[in-house]
């Protein structure tokens, strides 16, 4: 049996109290024992450990800092991050890596007002995510106390749900609520703030507390009628596609999800969210929908006769113009928030389920179904489909300024770093080149900010995603601008031994920005250009910053690549080093651009594969 | 406009209230009227929200209120099926010349004199929104120096309640 550095780290630390051999199971057990005349903090600490939680995020600050003492003598890992939403964005990259819930930890005021783009980020995406808050002192709450900030009432909206804590002893309780939260139903960002008086008084702990949320029912088995009725309309569709959204992965439902598609020999879709959730070897995978989705992925939902959407909340990115979005079908929309359901297009049969346990039961009744005799023929819908895929497959063109494409760049990294290795991006460009040019095969292997579209989002997922899978190589794919948000990980990374890579797509510009001026404001450039400039625009031949040196102070290798010849040798030069994180500077062109696109607001039958390229879709043919 | 009348039982917490006014600002749908109290049971409030229901249909309403942890049960009390009724307080210009008439409107709109003095009276009266709607629109000509009104509460006719033994049906949690 393999294990963790973590892992073992904790064992040796847990042998050596106990003087016995024991796993992590026992270490969750022996700090559920109970406890009296301990501090809230203590109880906080051993409420953490007998969750089970392996390793938290976090700054310490005056309002947390009594939590910070027990901390030091825990089994709980603490990873020092370099600014809150560092902590933010790892706890999201460790979870949506190893799907267990990600815990940060922040002082009160700035520290927790730092963690507001991350908890919005995790809500948008549903990622399960627990966040600890010191918050001022019960007593000066509401006094515009020294670092105080109404956090609770601030995340109201971009949380699932949120508490505030004043009195010790409820401590293991909220816990045990937020950690229940955030892990079930729709999985989805909690906050606990714990005033610093709750930290430092005395209290008795006892596990497990009971869970008081009689609010809370989230429903998880689907109606069988209801799936009943999706199989018959999967086994009478002729133009039929699943569209599979990253509900999929965090149900786990990926082994379910293949047997559906072998059974029903139906196209799959998967969105931005759900990339890895199937294999994209696979035959009938057309690859990703949306505003820089492909040709046939985005075409097939508009010429489709039935949408199986599976964990997907047709996303205004997904479906382009809402009322023209795929006008002849019907919609099959199973999800496990009813509110997703009917919310911007109307379900012809609705089910409220976990993926998983919807899809098995799916694939059970269109075993009925068959077996009664009625399955439809999809050769036709194949050879459309075939037929587009051969027509507009993805691609890109070289610049002619022959400076580095971008796009090679990220296709040669996906080839050499392989399947099993962990992507996490920024937002912008080099996100959708990254969700197009890479291939994914498995869950877990594709991070990103797909909700709310946070830059930034990559170097500290990628730090997050490496300490849970620390095994597994872990490369950030980020932009320059992205980039500069929060590369200060990159110190967390090399004092902590987090040995992520990063791949920075540098065009010296806010790329996706820049390519929307190209397009809709006449090439005027206004504020998207990052390198310095001359009186001309042209660029001057100066780094700032340089990111070779930049990675070199933050105690990373830094490697740079400026032409086609080096791309190769200078990702399997970063493959090499494992005990150090590892930056390169690709250098490319300012003006690759984003193919397919759909422009916002505009419908999906107006996707233009490249610039000025229609699509021919042959009508009569569907 | 189309009304739509909801009863919402919510754990009695701090913050319940202003989580669900997040929630209607947030998602932009419009609040006519939201009124507050205390129940049969000291662990539950009830809140009877009037919504707009032309800001959002009212199954999202419901859907994203049901997803409020501290939200418990939800009931749509409408038209018949329903008591509803509004609380208002209104401060009339009542010289000597007008009083009778303040006070025969009273009597007619079965309102009660709370307070008087030599220059207004203050009238309570209960009921419908229309009705009060009515009262206002007699009062207005003699002159209306303030007002306060209440957001409506309701109740379902008949032996059920919504929580308890025949309960009422809640506003589906599923689709």
């Amino acid at each position: 049996m393999t294990t963790t550095p973590s892992e073992s780290a904790t064992r040796e630390a847990a042998e050596a109290l106990t003087g016995v051999e024991t796993t992590a199971r026992s270490i969750a057990e022996a700090a559920a024992e109970p406890a009296t005349g301990i501090t809230g903090a203590q109880s906080l600490v051993r409420s953490l450990e007998a969750v089970g939680v392996e390793v938290v995020f976090g700054i310490p600050g005056g309002a947390i800092l009594p939590a910070y003492d027990p901390l030091f003598d825990s089994h709980v890992r603490h990873v020092l991050v370099r600014h809150e939403q560092g902590a933010g964005h790892a706890a999201t990259g460790y979870a949506q890596a190893t799907g267990r819930v990600g815990v940060c930890m922040a002082t009160s005021g700035p520290g927790a007002t730092n963690l507001v783009t991350p908890l919005a980020d995790a809500y948008m995406d549903s990622v399960p995510l627990v966040a600890i808050t010191g918050q001022v002192p019960s007593r000066a709450i509401g006094t515009d106390a020294f670092q105080e900030a109404d956090i609770r009432g601030i995340t109201m909206p971009i949380t699932k749900h949120n508490f505030l804590v004043t009195d010790a002893a409820e401590i293991p309780q909220r816990i045990a609520e937020a950690f229940h939260l955030a892990a079930t139903g729709r999985p989805g960002p909690v906050l606990v703030d714990i005033s610093k008086d709750a930290l430092q008084a005395t209290t008795d702990f006892s596990w497990p507390p009971r869970l008081d949320l009689p609010g809370y029912k989230p429903t998880t088995r689907p109606h069988g009628k209801q799936v009943r009725e999706a199989a018959a309309l999967v086994a009478a569709a002729r133009r039929p596609v699943l569209y599979v959204g990253g509900g999929v992965l965090k149900a786990g439902a990926t082994e379910e999800l293949a047997e559906l598609v072998e059974l029903t020999g139906a196209p799959v879709v998967t969105t931005l969210m759900a990339r890895g959730a199937f294999p994209d070897s696979h035959p009938q995978n057309l690859g990703m929908p949306g505003m820089h989705g492909n040709v046939t992925a985005v075409t097939a939902l508009q010429k489709a006769d039935l949408l199986v959407a599976l964990g997907a909340r047709f996303d205004d990115r997904v479906t382009g113009e809402l009322s023209s979005f795929a006008p002849h079908a019907q919609v099959v929309h199973a999800d496990i928030d009813p509110a997703e359901i009917g919310k911007n297009r109307k379900a012809d049969v609705p089910i409220v389920g976990d993926a998983k346990e919807t899809i098995a039961e799916l694939v059970g009744a269109l075993r009925a179904e068959h077996r009664a005799g009625r399955t439809a023929d999809l050769s036709a819908w194949w050879a459309q489909l075939d037929d587009w895929r051969s027509r507009y497959p993805l691609g890109y063109e070289w610049p002619e300024d022959g400076s580095l494409s971008p796009q090679y760049v990220i296709e040669r990294l996906g080839a050499l770093a392989g399947p099993d290795a962990i992507y996490a991006s920024g937002v912008g460009q080099h996100q959708m080149w990254a969700a197009q040019f890479i291939r994914y095969e498995k869950p877990g292997t594709w991070l990103n900010s797909g909700g709310l579209g946070t830059m930034g989002y990559a170097v500290p997922a990628a730090m997050g995603a490496k300490y849970g899978c620390p095994d597994t190589t872990v490369w950030a794919i980020d932009g320059d601008g992205c980039f500069q948000m929060t590369n200060q990980e990159l110190a967390t990374c090399a004092i902590e031994g987090i040995p992520v890579k990063v791949a920075v797509i540098n065009n010296g510009n806010l790329g996706m920005v820049r390519q929307w001026q190209t397009l809709f404001y006449e090439g005027r450039y206004s504020n998207t250009k990052l390198h310095p400039v001359d009186a001309e625009g042209r660029p001057k031949p100066v780094r700032i910053p340089d990111f070779v040196a930049l990675a070199e102070a933050l105690g990373c290798v830094g490697l740079r690549c400026e032409s086609k010849d080096d791309v190769d040798a200078v990702i399997e030069k970063a493959m090499a080093i494992t005990d150090a994180p590892v930056v390169i500077d690709f250098v490319v062109g300012a003006d690759a651009q984003v193919w397919p696109m759909v422009a916002a607001g505009a419908s999906n039958d107006d996707i233009l594969a490249a610039r000025d390229l229609r699509p021919v879709f042959g009508e009569g043919q569907v | 406009m189309t009304r739509h009348t909801l009863s919402v039982l919510v754990e009695n917490k701090a913050g319940v209230l202003a989580r669900v006014s997040a929630l209607f600002s947030r998602r932009a749908f419009n609040i006519e009227s939201l009124a507050v109290g205390p129940t049969e049971n000291p662990d539950l409030s009830r809140m009877t929200i009037v919504v707009d229901a032309e800001s959002a249909p009212l199954e999202q309403v419901t859907k994203q209120l049901n997803k409020l942890v501290e939200v418990i049960k939800i009931v749509e009390l409408d038209g018949a099926a329903a008591v509803q009724r509004e609380l208002l307080l209104v401060k009339v210009r009542a010289p000597l010349a007008d009083r009778t008439t303040v006070l025969q409107t009273a009597e007619l709109f079965r309102a009660r004199v709370v307070d008087v003095n030599t220059d207004t009276v203050t009238l309570e009266a209960t009921g419908t929104p229309d009705k009060l709607q009515a009262l206002l629109a007699v009062l207005a000509p003699l002159g209306i120096k303030e007002m306060a009104q209440s957001g409506t509460v309701a109740l379902g006719r008949g032996p059920r309640s919504m929580s308890g033994a025949g309960t009422l049906r809640p506003v589906d949690r599923s689709a």
